[in-house]
This record gives structure tokens, sequence and C-alpha cells, in this order.
């Protein structure tokens, strides 16, 4: 077991040797990996920015359900029985008085408010159901819309549907552009390692003749694949970071301007971990093919 | 002990190299292959250590039969045996020392008891004192005995040495020589390939087998 762990360990140092042997080349390929993973990676965060800010911006969620103008008390603890029974703790009633206090606090609302005959407004509720799901809202507005005692079900539901394609359609593209850069990540590894084995012909060939296998000829090649990869990975992390950090303020400042606390967010540690692992395991795969090449004499 | 019975040797081209070369050299002998050039005598050495196979006939070493001998065997029969080659085949982008450390990688040796070896193989060729030199710095006849130094760190049982002397000047290759001798009385079996066998261990019985056109006549 010590044995097998100090032959890994010497690969692994002869692979940072190599790495190190050329060290223009191998930051252009890390560097090149880096970019071809931060890309998807980006989209990825993207989306989940929009997310994010889908779900803050809270009116998503939220349904209006307005009641009958002249419905009376009794309907009124009638459909909040049934409200309590379907969406326990989801609703709340905002009663026709307190929706005209809350009209005239707005700005320039008080004089029309007053200049008003009597309250123009129903008694309603403001649902917000636990299930966002767009088509959950659309089967519960039809439920609630046939209530009697209920005049109108308000839902944005046609944003909310357009927002949830669009989000879709998004995470299939990055799905796509991930595949495509994983696809090049490995290219790019295949030919740098190929190139090391082309540079290394003399001492595989030695290697061999003085009783290497074919394990111990091709692991340092894996490990540089690997380590190659995993650079790579963190490179991207950093690249998206760096992205973050400099896009943050300006769209907080915007997000100011539409009255939303919204905080653009960059990579997370785990991110960041999950990168450098796809990079080391794209990295492993693109070398394990090229060593494959590796012949005897 | 190597037994070789009815050895054929085709190359590729269909050029016969070997013909119904039989022979045997016990554990410890001293081996000198000699014949002119193009006699077969590398032919044979390649033969030994699995280079090449046999086209027919039967080659024993160490109790492996060469001719059926798996691929996956073939690292742990070469680690058993120190090789010399024609051309040394030594390892310019690295230091002398390195050069002698790699077989011992090979074996997953710990680093340290590595270096330990190394330095003691170097020292006994005379060249612990060049160990941070890179061969191409070296004269011939180090370049030589370096290769020797890489051959035995792994204390193998047989070492095999292809024209070990050719171009090196009398002191050199009596260096050399020198070392194939202490070899063969630690009861390492040498076996080497000369064009020039004679006179090369005066008072030391040495076995001869000498090639011509790929036949064994002595
Ligand atoms: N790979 C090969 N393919 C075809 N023919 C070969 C090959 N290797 C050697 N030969 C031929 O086999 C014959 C024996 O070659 P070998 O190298 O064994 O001779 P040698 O005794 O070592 O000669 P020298 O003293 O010049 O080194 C030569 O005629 C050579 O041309
Ligand atoms: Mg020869």
């Amino acid at each position: 077991m010590k044995a097998w762990l100090q032959q890994h360990l010497a690969a692994l140092v002869r692979a940072a040797r190599r790495l190190t042997d050329s060290p223009l080349s191998a930051l252009l390929s890390i560097l090149a990996i880096g970019i071809a993973m931060a890309l998807p990676a980006a989209g990825y965060l993207c989306l989940d920015n929009l997310k994010a800010l889908g779900a803050n911006s809270g009116s998503a969620q939220q349904m209006s359900l307005f009641l009958d103008a002249d419905a009376n008390e009794k309907t009124r603890a009638d459909i909040e029985k049934r409200l309590e029974a379907l969406l326990p703790g989801q609703w709340r009633f905002i009663s026709r008085d307190a929706a005209l206090r809350q009209m005239e606090a707005n700005e320039g609302m008080a004089e029309i408010v007053a200049s008003l005959p009597k309250n123009p407004l129903p008694d309603a509720f403001i649902l917000e159901p636990d299930d966002a799901d767009p088509e959950h809202l659309e089967a519960l507005r039809a439920t609630l819309g046939a209530w009697p005692g209920v005049a109108h079900v308000q839902l944005d539901s046609a944003w909310i549907k357009r927002f949830d394609a669009f989000l879709r359609l998004g995470r299939l593209a990055a799905h796509l552009l991930a595949v495509i850069f994983a696809a090049g990540l490995i290219a790019v590894t295949f030919n740098t390692i190929r190139l090391q084995v082309l540079g290394q012909a003399e001492e595989i060939e030695v290697a061999r003749l003085i009783g290497a296998t074919d394990a111990f000829i091709r692991r340092p090649f894996c490990y540089l694949g690997v380590l190659q990869g995993a650079l790579g990975g963190l490179t991207a992390a950093l690249l998206l970071l760096a992205g973050t950090l400099a896009l943050a303020p300006p769209v907080s400042r915007l997000a100011a301007l539409y009255g939303s606390a919204f905080v653009l967010r960059g990579p997370s540690f785990l991110h960041a971990l999950a990168l450098i692992a796809s990079g080391a395991s794209l990295g492993w795969l693109g070398a394990q093919l090229s060593v494959r090449l590796i012949r005897d004499q | 002990m190597i037994v070789g019975s009815q050895i054929y040797k085709r190359y590729p081209g269909g050029f016969e190299a070997l013909k119904n070369v039989s022979f045997e050299i016990a554990g410890g002998e001293l081996a000198l292959v000699g014949g002119h050039s193009g006699a077969g005598k590398t032919t044979l050495l390649k033969l030994l250590s699995a280079i090449e196979r046999p086209t027919s006939g039967s080659l024993v070493v160490n109790g492996q039969n060469l001719v059926a001998l798996r691929p996956a065997a073939l690292p742990f029969l070469r680690r058993n045996l120190g090789l010399v080659f024609q051309d040394q085949k030594l390892l310019f982008d690295r230091s002398a020392l390195e050069n002698v450390l790699l077989p011992l990688e090979i074996i997953g040796l710990a680093p340290r008891e590595a270096q330990r070896r190394a330095r003691a193989a170097l020292d006994k060729v005379g060249l612990l004192a060049r160990e941070k030199t890179n061969p191409i710095a070296l004269s011939g006849g180090e370049q030589q005995r370096l290769a020797i130094a890489r051959a035995v760190v792994n204390r193998p049982t047989i070492l095999l040495a292809d024209e070990p002397t050719a171009n090196l000047d009398e002191e050199s290759a009596r260096q050399v020589l020198d070392l194939f001798i202490a070899f063969h009385q630690v009861r390492v079996t040498v076996i080497i390939a000369t064009h020039a066998p004679q006179g090369l261990f005066p008072g030391m019985a040495a076995r001869a087998l000498t090639l011509r056109h790929g036949m064994l006549i002595a």
C-alpha cells in the first residue's frame, strides 16, 4: 500500500516537473482550458442569477383573489376556511378598507381617493403558494375561480411561463455549450499529452527496456492531464470570480433603480470545486486516449 | 541458468540472422559472444533480453521460456537483467545520478533508498564525483561506465553487454572490463558480445560462444 502510494506520488511529481519544464506552453494550455470551461460555467451562473432574480421579485408566485363587490361576511369566512384547508398559511386577507388606505398612501393618490364617492375596491386575498410551478398555479387559478363569491383570480402566469421557458432554453444552450467545450478540452489534453509522449520517446523506450510496465510509463502522462485539467478548472473559477466582481457593483446599482436589493452571485466554493473536478476528469480522459497510442517500440 | 536450443531468428525482411543455435550458460558464468560484424551477436543478446523473439527453437532464461512469454511478464523479466546497449541509450535530459535512478523508480523503491543505491552504483564505477553531470559531458569511457552503473543498480542476476569496449582506448577499456570481472566474481552471470574476444580477460576461464554467419561454431 505504501509502495503503491509512493509510485503514484512519484508519478505526480514527474508530471508536475514536466509541466514546469515548459512553463509557457503549460500556461497557454491551462489558459485555453480555463477559458473553455469558463464560458459554459458563466452561462450556468447567469441562469442561476436569473432564477434568483425571478424568485426575488416575489410577484411571480403571487396570486390575487378578488371577491364579488357585494360579498358578505359569511361568504368571506367561507372562503377563508376553504383557503386555509387548501393553502395553510400561504394566504392573507386584505379588506377593501385596508386596500383603500394602502392606495391613499401612494404618492398623488390621496386626492383621487378622496374624490371617489365610495370605495370601489373589493375585498381580496393575496395568495403565495409554496408550489410555484406554473402549471400548478394555473390549475389553482381555475379551482379558485369556480368558488362562490369569487369575482376574479389574477395570476401573472404568462410572465412566469415566459420566464420559465426562457430559463429552460438557456439551460439547454448552456448544456450544449458545456458538451462542445468538454470535447474541446479533451482534444486539447489529447494533443498536449501526445506531444509530451513524442518528446519523451527516448525515455519511454529506455524505460521499457529496463523493465517499466505500461502503467508506469502511462501514469505520469495521465497525471499531467489531470493536473492540467484541474489547473484549467481553477483558472475558470478565477475568471468567473473576476467577472462577477467586476459586474456586481453596476448590476446592484441597476437593480436599485428598480427598487430591488438583488446582488449578483459569483461562483461558490462548491462551484469552484466542481470546475476543478470536471477539469481533472476531462483531462484524465484526454490523457487516457492519448497514452493508448503509446506502443511497444 | 540460460538454455537455448535450436534457435532460429529470421528478421521481417527474410534475413536469417541466427541458424540452429544451441547453448547453455550456467549461473555465474562469464561468457563471451564473438564473431565478425553481422555474425548475429547483437541479435543473440536481443533474444536473451526478449527485445526480439526467436522464430523457432526455445530459449529459457531464469526458468522462463522467452518464446512463450506473456507481454505482461516482460517487464519483470527485464528487471532481473542488466542491459548495456551497443549505443548505451543514456538519457541526455538529466544528470548521471538521475539516469541511474530510473531503474529504481521503475521498481518503485522509496526515494531515499533509491538515492543511496544509485550513489553506491556510481561509486562502484568511479563516477560518484560526477553525479550531477549531464552524461553528454562525460567521456566515452565514462558514459560506458555510467551505462554499466544503470544496468547493475537493480542487482540483476544476468548482465548483458553489447560491445562495451568498442571506441574506448586501452585504459578506459581496462576499467570497464575490470567492472565486469568484479560482477562475475560476485556470481552475476556476465555475457559480453564483442568482435575481438581474444585476450579480453587474460588468465580467466571465460566461456566462448563464437558465431559465424548466424551459426555457432564454438
Ligand atoms: N532489425 C533487423 N532487420 C533486418 N535485419 C537485421 C535486423 N537487425 C539485424 N539484422 C541483420 O542481421 C544480421 C546480424 O546482425 P547483428 O546486429 O546481430 O550483428 P552483430 O554480430 O551484432 O554485428 P556488429 O558486430 O556489427 O554489431 C546482420 O546481417 C543484420 O543486417
Ligand atoms: Mg552488434
